[in-house]
């Protein structure tokens, strides 16, 4: 039994993945804003992308993948288009099936067959190679989380050293604009 | 057409511009160019504070107390800045607008730890609804407009506008632009229609109904309390208010029930624990107002209006959510009332009233009288009858005197009252009376303080003594920080740690050595003399009104209890048995 003055936690309520697409004013500390709300209020960052959509109207984009309960998420939806420079908040999640990609750079170092066997991964999931020298190379993957998971699995049995990630990029199907 | 000044003329114009009279701040190096500007010229007058926290709640007070006024303060960088904090955040808390000019090191020397430099916009962050820092003139007179009408509009809250000094030393072109609107922040103000009509559907069918309202409706002006009078009149439903809502609802009413939440009254509690329909007005659930929350209401259908959209099904699921303006809203809701006159269910609603009026012949306000020692209770109900047909304005401290003052004074109309709600600031009180008084100076302005809480920000008597402001300081003094007291008793089995007040002065001669009046009492039968005395005296008054030590402040609803579990003030059990151990985690 809850005993306290406070609302409960949430208990057994499912906790879901959404992925927010923001649009804010390109001005100085919108990002310590929402990254501010998030950890002020105690919400998760799964993954933050952000960067200017819109020169002339110093549009930016934030996309933000976090998680928690259908009311954690309607709090966060509130909180953060409530704030000033925000303009739009548009839940990808709740549209359907949006289009999310990121994109990795992955340093190998190896010889032999590790590299070999590094060159055919690389091949098959589609990667480029955007720098080579005799004992290593990078790669480029563009993907779902999912599959630049998988390559990383992979790669780090051949001889990874360095992972970069972008965080998502995500989009709504189909032809209606946000 | 545009005139070209300097930044620091800049401000002042604006200020100018926005009707702005009473400047609330307190000089030092990195606002100098601006304060040079305010001696050039006499519209707007500068109010010169102790402390810069005292600004800020004196602007508060200022803006509480005169719809439609935005409170503003200038500070200057560094420990002007950070002294203004506790104030920022109080406001935010409370939905106050204010704006806050902070003076800032040259934009060269930001980020190199420079001679009183302080990170003002990372640290006011979250405690403002916006904040700016202006690295450039050609951006000044935007964002000095701009903050006026972020302030305002919406929800209000404390906007920071943080000017560099080269910025106030740089010219540049003014122009008062047409609007002062912000190029794309809009909030809601007009209710869903649809929602609003559902709204009255489920409110004319309630069997027992309640108006539970809050600050929003303050907020939204004079205007929305004449309309919530008139739905309660249109309705003849029962209402009770928050701490911050007092005075919306005229407290002569006969279908007004008293405060509820924490020290509410027991049929303000329990009509909100047992209604079938709750119609909350500009308040949020609070949880000094919900109690546990599993046990909060648990039959009633729940309708929200409230202009912050965040607020709905923040802490409590409702079943109809208003985004928009209480005033507007409300609006919508008398004229769809009067539109359809839905018949409403007489025979429940004098069921209702009957059993409403059982809770209330309960008299949860009683307390065991005294003719020896003034009784805090007793002294507060004095205040109220002497002061009660005068232009009076209360503010408070924060602790037992303040929820004293919030049963004990009844409010018949909005924005008389000014207290701490949301943050609970010691020390609000005094500087929040100047800030009332600058604006009000024929009413009678006093503060109900206790001795703790009137120590935290007693330097702004010189404030008052300065600008003849004849603010009086009512001091519940019970040598004990009362409500943290309080709680040690029935909690920490009474152990008093630390909240005895020690080595207090002497308030008869601070109030002297101050140049204001002392008045000291202790016999109830000298009291009302003693009062009169207080409210005759054209200057700034310190009483020291010596009040019961242990009193305890009830009704109460004790940590991890329900509405309809309150401890009544004719409690006669063991006080340190009232709280389980899980109920002791709690604040």
């Amino acid at each position: 039994m809850n005993t306290t003055h406070y609302p409960s936690a949430p208990t057994a309520q499912p906790i879901a993945r959404h992925t927010l697409a923001v649009i804010v004013d390109n001005e100085p500390g919108v990002l310590a804003r929402i990254a501010g709300l998030f950890s002020g209020r105690g919400y998760n960052i799964e993954s933050l992308t952000v960067s200017e959509t819109e020169h002339e109207k110093h549009l930016s984009r934030i996309t933000v993948v976090t998680s928690g309960t259908a009311n954690v998420i309607d709090q966060i939806k509130a909180h953060l288009d409530r704030l000033v420079p925000v303009h739009r908040v548009v839940d990808l999640t709740l549209q359907g099936e949006a289009v999310e990609r990121e994109l990795c750079l992955v340093k190998v170092v190896g010889k032999g067959d590790y590299r070999v066997e590094a060159m055919r991964l690389a091949a098959s999931f589609g990667a480029r190679t955007l720098d080579a020298t005799l004992t290593s190379f990078v790669f480029e993957l563009t993907g779902a989380t999912e599959e630049i998971e998988r390559f990383i699995k992979l790669m780090t049995v051949v001889g990874l050293t360095e992972v970069s990630r972008t965080g998502i990029a995500a989009m709504s199907r189909g032809a209606e604009a946000m | 057409m545009s005139e070209m000044m300097t930044g620091a003329e800049m401000v002042v114009r604006a200020l100018q511009d926005q009707g702005v009279e009473h400047l609330f701040g307190y000089p030092g190096g990195a606002v100098l160019p601006i304060y040079d500007a305010i001696f050039q010229q006499d519209k707007v007058k500068h109010v010169l504070v102790r402390h810069e926290q005292g600004a800020v709640h004196a602007a508060e007070g200022y803006a509480r107390s005169a719809p439609g006024k935005v409170g503003c303060v200038l500070v200057t960088s560094g420990p002007g800045a950070t002294n203004a904090v506790t104030g920022l955040t109080d406001a935010l808390l409370d939905s106050i607008p204010l704006v806050v000019i902070t003076g800032q090191v040259p934009t060269h020397l930001i980020g190199s730890d420079a001679f009183q430099e302080c990170d003002t916009v990372g640290i006011t962050r979250s405690c403002t609804k916006h904040n700016y820092l202006v690295k450039s003139i050609a951006d000044l007179p935007r964002v000095l407009h701009e903050a006026f009408y972020v302030a305002a509009n919406g929800r209000p809250g404390p906007v920071v506008i943080d000017i560099p000094k080269d910025i106030q030393f740089a010219t540049g072109a003014y122009s008062r632009p047409r609007d002062n609107q912000h190029k794309t922040y809009r909030p809601t103000v007009k209710g869903d229609l649809n929602k609003i009509k559902a709204a009255v559907e489920l409110i004319a069918k309630a069997k027992k109904p309640i108006f539970y309202t809050g600050g929003g409706v303050i907020n939204a002006g004079p205007h929305a309390s004449a309309l919530l009078r008139e739905l309660a009149r249109l309705t003849g439903y029962p209402v009770t208010s928050t701490l911050m809502g007092l005075g919306a609802f005229p407290a002569a009413d006969k279908q007004w029930l008293g405060m509820l939440g924490m020290h509410g009254t027991y049929e303000a509690n329990l009509a909100m624990h047992d209604c079938d329909v709750m119609i909350n007005i500009g308040a949020r659930f609070d949880d000094r107002i919900t109690g546990r929350i599993d046990g909060f209401s648990p039959h009633s259908k729940k309708i929200h209006i409230d202009i912050d959209p965040s607020s709905i099904n923040k802490t409590v699921k409702v079943d109809i959510g208003i985004v928009g303006d209480c005033a507007h809203v409300l609006e919508d809701m008398v004229r769809i009332w009067r539109e359809t006159s839905p018949q409403i269910d007489k025979t429940a609603l004098t069921a209702w009233w009957t059993q409403i009026d059982a809770w209330r012949a309960r008299k949860s306000l009683s307390y065991k009288r005294s003719d020896t020692i003034i009784k805090p209770q007793y002294a507060l109900e004095r205040l109220y009858a002497l002061t009660k047909d005068r232009d009076t304005y209360i503010t408070t401290e924060v602790g037992q005197h303040q929820m004293w003052a919030a049963q004990y004074l009844h409010f018949q109309e909005p924005n008389r009252w000014m207290t701490s709600g949301g943050l609970g600031t010691m020390g609000y009180g005094l500087p929040a009376a100047v800030g009332v008084q600058m604006k009000h100076p024929k009413a009678l302005v006093i503060d109900v303080a206790g001795e703790a809480s009137i120590l935290m920000n007693i330097q702004e008597m010189s404030t008052a003594v300065q600008y003849r402001l004849p603010v009086k300081i009512f001091i519940l003094n019970n040598e004990y920080m009362g409500m943290v007291r309080q709680w040690q008793e029935l909690l920490h089995g009474g152990r008093y740690s630390e909240s005895y007040s020690a080595s207090l002065p002497d308030f008869v001669k601070l109030a002297e050595a101050y140049g204001g009046h002392g008045i000291r009492c202790s016999d109830p039968a000298d009291l009302d003399r003693a009062i009169m005395e207080m409210i005759e005296t054209p200057g700034p008054v310190i009483f020291d009104c010596l009040v019961a030590k242990e009193e305890n402040c009830f009704p109460m609803i004790p940590s991890g209890k329900a509405h309809n579990e309150m401890i009544l003030p004719d409690f006669e059990g063991d006080t340190g048995e009232i709280i389980d151990a899980k109920g002791k985690q709690l604040v």
